[in-house]
């Protein structure tokens, strides 16, 4: 009797009535300990550091919204903000790229693993490695891109020295990993692509392109939606590159907002954290445009299911 | 090299042995130093030095940091707040005056008022003065000036010219021989303050100059504009290397190995690795920036190396100790000869090394700088203002003719920044 009590007490107690519920949560109470810590909380932080201007050092002064302001009249962030949208977009070009380069080496033949690591090469070299070699190349008085260029007759350029081309060519220099970061993405989805469905358009006729486009690319989907996030995110964050290469200039004109908001509170010459929190929120909302645009179509997917 | 580094260290320790008695003997307790000079040969010298330091006080445990020159720029202002060390390095004038204000550095006008010390120190005095204090000692400091190939110079038979009209004839020379007249490499921007340092002190004179610099005078004004307009007929003329916005200094030596361009404004640190690369002390040498308005006084750029101590520090006794041995006249110039430092000596009792450039330096800044001595562009004016204006400086030389929008640019800023 008073053993059959015993355990009647144990299984209503409240940890056993609540085990189910309880456990993800303290399995998961260590990872969102940190990330509410190193993550949300200093997002917080930004948008009231904003507010303020701080060198660093002293004593910071409340200003409410005037770091904005600033901005607004601030030639430098929209050179940056414009630089930022140029390489949204043709840093895309990435995804196209990585594709075909895996189409091509989505083959049977001696030695194709050895083929696949050095078109993966790149992505496994530092960026800062990567910068001082497209540095190299473009250089105007030693570098091979003049070479090549007189060789077909046209006249010598200084990419990196020329306010028009040295985003373009930042880009390119970047393109060079993240194509090899695609086509991995892209060979893996390869693998994964249904075999009878291409037989069955054999079948119906399809060939080269439109095999591609209409059977090819929609199994590819999955890998194109991973290739499209990393890339994106991949632009947003370009930072080393321009940093190796051309430290933002010529005359601040090779900035992007992340490396803005370094060289105003952090650099040699910055003592301005709240004008860089400002820059950083900016950043902040345009990244979370594109993160809200993933979850909600993941989660459309998810719903589709 | 072995040898020689060990000869000099022993020269250290003698010399530390002798001064004993001039100053505190035996000190104990602790001693952490943050330096900046991560180069191979400051690095060498620091060690050196300290090491003659420990010698002098066998007791006195001593922890020598030495953090990247780059990185330490960013690092001071979180050691200075949370992990002080006993004395650390910095730059005079402008560069200190963040953390003099914010109370991070500690006031040292104990050791230079009516002191020998403060006496032999003179000349930088007003280099380390912020509201009547001083905020620590210096420990060496170098010319600028013109750099250039005496062999090409002897070759289209130019000489060491000394006006305006004469630099610009010669240049005219240079670039008819297919040559240019000046290498540059302005991509970390600060290159092209030092042509603007040493043509607006020319064109309107030292004071004109710190006017501007910290934020009394417009760049919009007449004076501002005769120095852009000085600056443009060399530009014109083709005088500076092309592309230049793509080099750092150090990618732009090539230019005058190779005699593609013939001179260089730089700081006597660009003597070593000229002559690294091969040249001689006789194709190579060294004058004074031209006069360019008859009637205004020289005046040079020196910038000046420093020790601090923080107010945070634990142990200000053997640091104020530490600063006095480092300032002192046989320190300064054993750490500042061609061996070591290769710079130039502040303490005015020291010698300076039979070099020939050093030579010239010293003599330049002792007798023809009647002017004064500015610090260089980027610490004179406030770092904001400096990053700001240097990349203006840099667009004009690639873009002359967006002047007027640089200007007016550079005015706002001063605005907001100087208010």
């Amino acid at each position: 009797m008073a053993q059959a009590q015993a355990v009647q007490a144990h299984q209503s107690s409240w940890w056993h009535k609540n085990q189910q519920q309880i456990t993800p949560w303290l399995f998961l109470a260590p990872g969102i300990l940190f990330f509410l810590f190193y993550v949300i909380f200093p997002i917080f932080q930004s948008f009231n550091l904003s507010l303020y201007e701080w060198d660093g050092l002293g004593k910071a002064e409340f200003v409410g919204l005037y770091n904005y302001e600033e901005l607004y009249w601030d030639d430098a962030f929209y050179t940056s903000l414009n630089n930022n949208v140029v390489w949204l977009v043709l840093y895309l070009a990435a995804i196209p790229a990585g594709l075909f380069i895996a189409l091509f080496l989505n083959q049977t033949v001696t030695g194709i693993r050895l083929y696949k690591s050095l078109f993966f090469f790149p992505f496994v070299i530092s960026q800062v490695v990567v910068g001082l070699v497209f540095t190299w190349f473009y250089d105007p008085t030693f570098g091979l891109l003049n070479v090549v260029l007189g060789a077909v007759g046209l006249p010598p350029m200084n990419i990196l020295g020329d306010e028009n081309w040295v985003t373009v060519g930042i880009i390119v220099a970047g393109l060079w990993p993240q194509t090899a970061y695609c086509m991995i993405l892209y060979l893996t989805g390869l693998n994964a692509v249904d075999p009878e469905q291409i037989e069955a358009g054999r079948l119906d006729g399809a060939k080269g392109w439109r095999m591609l486009w209409y059977i090819i690319v929609p199994q590819l989907r999955p890998a194109t939606f991973i290739a499209f996030v990393v890339t994106i995110i991949g632009a947003l964050r370009s930072f080393d590159l321009i940093s190796i290469m051309t430290n933002g200039g010529p005359f601040g004109t090779s900035r992007v907002l992340s490396f803005y908001m370094f060289e105003v509170a952090l650099s040699e010459y910055g003592f301005r954290m709240g004008y860089g929190a400002s820059i950083a929120v900016v950043l902040f909302l345009i990244m979370l445009a594109f993160i809200a645009y993933f979850l909600w179509s993941m989660y459309k997917e998810e719903k589709a299911r | 090299m072995r040898s020689m580094l060990k000869t000099s260290a022993a020269a250290f320790a003698i010399l530390a042995a002798s001064m004993g008695g001039a100053s505190a003997e035996g000190l104990t307790g602790d001693l952490k130093i943050f330096l900046d000079t991560s180069n191979p040969a400051p690095r060498a010298t620091m060690e050196e030095m300290i090491a003659g330091f420990q010698a002098k006080n066998p007791d006195l445990t001593i922890e020598t940091t030495v953090i990247d020159r780059e990185a330490y720029k960013t690092q001071i202002r979180n050691f200075l707040t949370a992990n002080a060390p006993d004395v650390n390095t910095w730059y005079a004038a402008n560069r200190m005056r963040p953390y003099v204000e914010a109370g991070l550095f500690e006031d040292v006008s104990d050791l230079w008022d009516g002191t020998d010390l403060g006496e032999n120190l003179a000349s930088t005095k007003g280099a380390m003065t912020i509201d009547g204090k001083q905020w620590g000692v210096p420990y060496s400091y170098y010319q600028w000036g013109v750099y250039y190939r005496k062999d090409i110079f002897d070759e289209l038979g130019l000489s060491e010219p000394t006006t305006w009209e004469e630099e610009k004839a010669n240049c005219q020379k240079i670039i008819d021989a297919g040559k240019k007249c000046y290498t540059i490499g302005t991509k970390f921007l600060w290159t092209a303050g030092g042509w603007f340092d040493y043509l607006n002190m020319r064109t309107n004179g030292f004071d004109f100059h710190m006017d501007l610099l910290t934020g009394n005078a417009k760049w919009t004004s007449d004076e501002a504009r005769k120095t852009f307009a000085n600056w443009r007929e060399l530009i014109d003329m083709g005088a500076f290397i092309d592309n230049h916005q793509t080099y750092s200094w150090q990618e732009a030596l090539p230019f005058m190995v190779k005699g593609d361009a013939t001179a260089y404004l730089m700081g006597n640190f660009a003597v070593a690795p000229l002559r690294d690369a091969g040249l001689t002390d006789d194709q190579l040498d060294f004058y004074q920036f031209v006069e360019i308005t008859p009637g205004v006084e020289m005046a040079e750029d020196a910038p000046t190396d420093t020790f601090h101590i923080p107010t945070n520090a634990q142990n200000k006794e053997n640091a104020r100790e530490f600063l006095k041995y480092v300032a002192s006249a046989d320190v300064q110039t054993l750490i500042n000869d061609g061996k070591h430092l290769g710079q130039l000596p502040v303490n005015a009792k020291s010698s300076v090394d039979n070099d020939k450039f050093l030579e010239q330096g010293f003599e330049m800044l002792s007798t023809n700088s009647p002017g004064g001595v500015a610090q260089f562009f980027d610490r004179d004016a406030p770092a904001e203002m400096a990053k700001v204006a240097m990349e203006g400086l840099q667009e004009f030389m690639v873009k002359p003719d967006n002047l007027d929008k640089i200007l007016d640019r550079l005015d706002r800023a001063q605005e907001r920044i100087y208010k």
